[in-house]
């Protein structure tokens, strides 16, 4: 197969600066956009490419751009193009693959994509945890300024834009788009009331779109070869190629560009090996910590996003999570609400109190103390908080789907904890009891 | 939160010109000024390990927003320090591939060796323990990060040969 995202990413992990991105067809996506496609062009050639994004979501990034105010359409002032950047889902750990051994293939990808939507101030939001890749993502733009690949009229054309390094200074939630705009804008991180959506009043009251890492680096590709090659490169019915990743007790944890479509058990068993000596696999998150879990009888579905998500879960950011036979799957969940409770924003009831709610519940039923009546309390948080429209923004229903997959398919250890008053799996489950950020 | 007894009303000079100069360089990427707020915390936090009440009131006059309002985004995020820290601040993932790959019996070798436990700091000022979400390295998983720097593939032992028992003053 073909490597597009990963072709600048060899074995020995050598980030790759401007010289060497260029000698291999670097800028070329940038330098023919320049010469003769018009934001129009570009925006067309996205939307045909059948881009979806790679933060989570899978929202087709063509038509994500196409609501953005153009031309006469849109009042005078600055437009943003913002780069999700804050890789915090649990699990997911592909973004950081990319900035830190390629940072120019994502910033070209934003150089086109605000050149696009007609973005003059661009912004790359990245989680302050990742040094070495806001280092070299510093380095890369100050190369890109000296070679006029940034600043002022990009190679001789009337196009200017201007790109900084934003880094986080953490919380989970930040990655919500909105969430992300109020924290560039200096506030706390709550997410906003959609609409207005960010593409028509996002960042400072102004046009506004929020990519994700790997989205951004698909588009140099797509302009430089098109739409149709970019269509093939899947092989199932989403395009393009795709960062999978595997983490738990594989034999060969990793994170391999793979086509759209490639099916579960080729992910598991080739690239990462299979599990483990002496461990069986009991079930995964097919894309990171706020996915629906999949259990073995899915394994031979395709890793494409309407596959998955038929099968009742998401495709999110790729990134597998692995749970072994040996692994307390309330554990497990445990560990996931706990999370998922900590960086709650507390702008809304139902999220601030019934995760924490729900915490305590699975707490008492993985410590032993759990009762029936504890699993019907979890059955109603589903409910309530799991629905859409019940919360402010997505954060709790997504923390309820890895447990409401969790009480339909290992329903019989939640019941094993109730009736034996201990956690059959024995010590390596046992929880962190603490559940607060340590007073900071 | 902020003592009251504590708010000054002469705030002149609590800032270096130099942090100031810093903070003025981010006011050039923002229609009004509060919207430096974080950056301003970053730079103080920066110089200074953590972020005083006396440097909140100081940074919010500078920024022309209140105390509370600044307090309020600076206690929102986990990586800005309201309270003084040690040297280096332990980052310790606890999120799930790190929890299913053993993470837990890292985190109890660390509070041994260390003697401390989240959201505390050694008696020689040298460490911090703090919990952090996912570090996005769940392939090397059990992972923590120790000042700027990312440790992966953690073990017992290599807590251990980290931390030592009898650690050289000058070793940091």
């Amino acid at each position: 197969m073909e490597k597009v995202l990963t072709r600048n990413i060899g074995a020995d992990l050598q980030p790759t600066n401007l010289a060497a991105y260029e000698k291999n067809g670097g800028y070329q996506g940038l330098k023919k956009a320049m010469k003769g496609l018009s934001p129009k062009d570009c925006q067309d050639l996205v939307s045909a490419s059948n881009l979806r994004g790679r933060g989570g979501a899978g929202f087709p990034t063509g038509m994500k751009w196409s609501f953005v105010p153009m031309g006469e359409n849109c009042t005078p002032g600055h437009k943003y193009l913002v780069c999700n950047a804050d890789e915090m889902e649990p699990g997911a750990f592909k973004d950081r693959l990319l900035m830190e051994y390629d940072p120019h293939q994502l910033i070209e990808g934003m150089i086109l994509a605000a050149y696009t939507i007609g973005a003059d101030l661009s912004y790359i939001f990245i989680r302050g945890e990742y040094i070495i890749s806001i280092q070299r993502l510093r380095d890369a733009l100050a190369e890109c300024y000296a070679k006029g690949y940034l600043g002022k009229n990009i190679l001789g054309s009337s196009f200017s834009i201007d790109m900084y390094v934003h880094p986080s200074a953490g919380r989970y939630i930040c990655g919500e788009e909105t969430a992300l705009i109020n924290a560039l804008e200096g506030k706390r991180a709550n997410p906003r009331a959609k609409p207005p959506f960010p593409q028509v009043s996002g960042l400072w009251g102004r046009p506004t779109i929020v990519n994700n890492v790997e989205t951004l680096c698909n588009i140099p590709h797509i302009v430089d070869r098109g739409a149709e090659w970019f269509k093939s490169l899947g092989s199932g019915e989403d395009s393009g190629t795709k960062l999978f990743g595997v983490s738990g007790r594989v034999k060969n944890p990793g994170c391999w560009e793979l086509p759209m479509g490639t099916p579960i058990r080729e992910i598991l068993e080739d690239c990462a090996g299979g599990m483990q000596d002496g461990l069986q696999l009991k079930g995964f998150l097919p894309g990171g910590g706020s996915t629906d879990f999949l259990v073995p009888e899915h394994l031979d579905l395709a890793m494409d996003y309407n596959v998955i998500g038929k099968a009742g879960s998401r495709m999110g950011t790729g990134t597998l999570i692995i749970l072994d036979d040996q692994t307390c799957p309330v554990g497990m969940v445990l560990n996931l609400i706990r999370f998922f409770a900590h960086e709650s924003c507390g702008f809304c009831t139902p999220c601030r109190e019934g995760l924490p709610w729900t915490r305590q519940v699975l707490l008492d039923i993985e410590e032993g103390r759990g009762t029936k009546k504890d699993l019907d309390t979890l059955a109603f948080q589903i409910n309530y908080i799991g629905a859409i429209g019940n919360t402010h923004c997505a954060l709790a229903p997504g923390a309820m789907e890895p447990l409401q997959s969790a009480m339909k398919y290992f329903r019989e250890d939640f019941d094993r904890h109730v009736s034996g008053h201990s956690c059959p799996y024995g010590s390596h489950s046992k929880p962190l009891s603490q559940n607060n950020s340590g007073g900071y | 939160m902020i003592n009251s007894q504590m708010i000054q009303t002469d705030l002149t000079g609590v800032l270096t010109q130099e942090e100031i100069l810093q903070i003025d360089a981010e006011l050039s990427h923002v229609p009004y000024k509060s919207g430096a707020a974080i950056d301003a915390l970053k730079i103080i936090q920066a110089n200074r390990g953590w972020v005083s009440d006396e440097c909140l009131q100081a940074i919010a006059r500078h920024l022309e927003m209140s105390s509370e309002d600044l307090e309020g985004v600076a206690t929102f995020y986990n990586l800005i320090y309201r309270k003084p820290v040690g040297k280096k601040v332990i980052l310790f993932c606890d999120s799930v591939s790190c929890w299913i790959c053993g993470c837990d019996s890292i985190k109890t070798r660390v509070t041994e060796k260390l003697g401390i436990d989240y959201g505390q700091t050694t008696d020689d000022n040298r460490y911090t323990l703090l919990p952090v979400p996912c570090l996005g390295a769940c392939d090397r998983a059990p992972v923590m990060m120790v000042g700027d720097d990312l440790l992966t593939n953690l073990t017992e032992d290599k807590i251990d040969q980290l931390f030592p028992d009898n650690q050289a003053e000058d070793d940091l």
